[in-house]
């Protein structure tokens, strides 16, 4: 058990290694110069040697990975290329933003998709489970900005009821933070759920067709008390699986939603940095994104072993 | 006193009989086996019994348990008697104990669930200890996924036997399990059904001739032969049982010197 995780932990640390080499390597290789950039097409040749000394771009790249990794373990990510300022901070502000936006998702997404899943599998023969399966079909097919755009129309603009976008820290006006996330999230979770709904739904159908649900039933446990005793633990498993890829999804989702809500997490800022090709603020971003993603699969595997003990031997 | 009363039960799919007007009964104390080849709707009358048909399958008759009709009754009220008036053990150890729950927890829910006993931890205990699994505060703390087919058969077993049920029925119990452990568990069944009444299916006639005093002989979905195991056994009247016995017994053998199988003309 205790092998097993340390197993995982170093699996995820040598992919967090790997990945962040991968990630600066291909910054490396993208064409233009930092320097060049920074300065525009007029500048002389001299200033432009001196800005790439000054940026530490002239050295060898080897130096420029070392520095700069060792750096970020310290939570220094280096200065922006582009408004000089330290790239960490505001890396972790908005960090911050976007786990809130993903998180309020997925729990929204679990929150229709597990009783709704269960439901539909439960009655799947029945019209009720019929109409809910089709319902989440359509849903699947919705992309998360467009959901953003009728939630928006209808909420903010029509009903008035919440903000349109803008975002509040909670520590600032919990309330009004509160307010300022349920659109957004929606726009994000509703679409996860729907897919999430099917996912729960062959599952739990998996799970119905199990032995040992029958034997449940022969103890004298009433078909939803079997299965919400029996039957769910069981099948969290291939729900669990699903569950972490869409988190990387989520995470991809986020940048268009932070865009259209007008929230400062880290999807805007990485449109930002790319738009004004400040690379080493990229750089940095995606490594946060690489490693979550990374985490999140770490998190998953750690979830397995819990949920299944035949897992648990080492 | 009769337990179990079983008239004129029919199971049907669409306009498919499956289980034809099959009528039986089993007094407190009887041991009754009921044999048949696959697909002979063993299976299904006693899942008919039980109230556990798939929803699809259509079910008429009569089923009385200690004199209540057992077709047509609310869920909620058979659900009071499944595992506590009637328990079940099934075929496949392997797969009817849940893999995530710790076996103790899952002998302890039956009695938890209809109230039966103080301390259903400690009685799962016992009742492990009762069906002769070693070491048995040990092994209600393990998942099904520990313990051998055989081990598993005895929590199944545990669990059937936890409230005294006055029904047991025991679908091809030690079908699944080796010869050795198939001789335990029959051992461990007549042992701990003293007073209940006992319907075993099974399709292996020298596990009814073990336990068995009464014998059912099935067929496409009747009941073709029945009678004590004895008087079944020396002179069986339907063809379909002279020729399970006859490719039961292993000494004999047909004209091509091949093993006596049943025809099915």
């Amino acid at each position: 058990m205790i092998l097993a995780l340390m197993r995982r932990t170093g699996i995820f640390v040598v992919s967090v290694a790997a990945a962040s080499v991968a990630v600066f390597l291909f910054m490396a290789v993208l064409p233009g110069d930092p320097a060049q950039v920074a300065l525009g097409i007029n500048a002389t040749p001299e200033l432009v040697a001196r800005t790439r000394a000054e940026f530490g771009t002239d050295r060898p790249l080897a130096t420029q990975y070392f520095d700069w990794i060792g750096g970020v373990l310290t939570g220094d990510f280096g200065r922006s290329y582009v408004t000089r300022d330290l790239i960490g901070p505001q890396l972790a502000d908005r960090l911050g933003v976007t786990l809130w936006l993903v998180g309020a998702a997925m729990v929204i997404a679990l929150l229709i998709a597990v009783p709704l899943g269960s439901f539909a599998a439960v009655r799947h023969r029945k019209l009720s489970g019929t109409v809910i399966s089709g319902v989440s079909q359509l849903g699947v097919a919705v992309p998360a900005f467009l959901a953003g755009i009728l939630l928006v129309q209808v909420f903010a603009v029509q009903w008035r009821l919440l903000p349109s976008g803008g975002w509040t820290p909670p520590d600032q006006d919990f309330g009004e933070f509160l307010r300022g996330l349920i659109l957004p999230a929606l726009a994000l979770g509703l679409v996860q759920g729907a897919v999430l709904t099917r996912y729960v739904r062959s599952a739990v159908l998996d799970t119905l067709r199990e032995d040992y649900l029958r034997t449940a039933r022969a103890k004298g446990l009433r078909p939803g008390q079997a299965l919400v005793r029996h039957g769910l633990r069981n099948a969290a498993v291939p729900v669990v699986t699903v569950l972490g890829l869409q988190l990387t999804t989520l995470l991809i989702g986020a940048v268009v939603v932070e865009r259209v809500f007008v929230l400062p997490g880290l999807g805007s800022m990485l449109l930002d940095s790319v738009a004004a090709r400040d690379l080493l603020t990229v750089q940095g971003i995606v490594l946060v994104l690489v490693i979550a993603a990374l985490l999140v699969n770490f998190l998953v595997d750690l979830l397995y072993t819990a949920i299944d003990p035949r897992l648990r031997r080492s | 006193m009769t337990v179990l009363a079983v008239r004129g039960l029919s199971v049907s799919v669409g306009d498919t009989e499956l289980v034809k007007d099959v009528s039986l009964e089993i007094g407190a104390g009887e041991r009754v086996g009921l044999i048949g080849e696959s697909g002979s709707g063993k299976s299904l009358t006693a899942s008919a019994v039980m109230g556990l048909l798939p929803e699809e399958l259509d079910v008429s008759g009569s089923v009385e348990l200690d004199g209540r009709q057992l077709l047509g009754m609310p869920e909620r009220e058979l659900s009071r008697l499944r595992g506590r008036a009637m328990s079940m053990v099934f075929q496949e150890p392997m797969t009817a104990l849940n893999p995530s729950m710790q076996v103790g927890k899952q002998v302890a829910e039956v009695m938890r669930l209809h109230r039966t006993n103080q301390d259903p931890r400690a009685a799962a205990v016992d009742l492990l200890d009762r069906v002769r699994l070693p070491d048995p505060r040990r092994a209600a703390k393990a998942y099904p996924h520990q313990l051998s087919g055989g081990q598993r058969q005895r929590v199944m077993l545990a669990m059937a036997l936890a409230n005294n049920p006055s029904l047991l029925i025991c679908d091809e119990p030690t079908t699944a399990l080796d010869v050795t452990v198939q001789a335990q568990i029959l051992d461990l069944i007549l042992a701990n059904t003293q007073g209940s009444a006992l319907l075993f299916i099974t399709h292996d006639l020298a596990v009814v001739a073990t336990v068995c005093e009464r014998v059912l002989v099935m067929y496409d979905g009747q009941i073709v032969e029945s009678g004590l195991v004895l008087d079944v056994f020396t002179a069986p009247q339907h063809r379909y049982t002279q020729q399970l016995l006859a490719s039961s017994d292993l000494e004999s053998t047909d004209e091509n010197g091949r093993l006596k199988t049943v025809s099915h003309d």
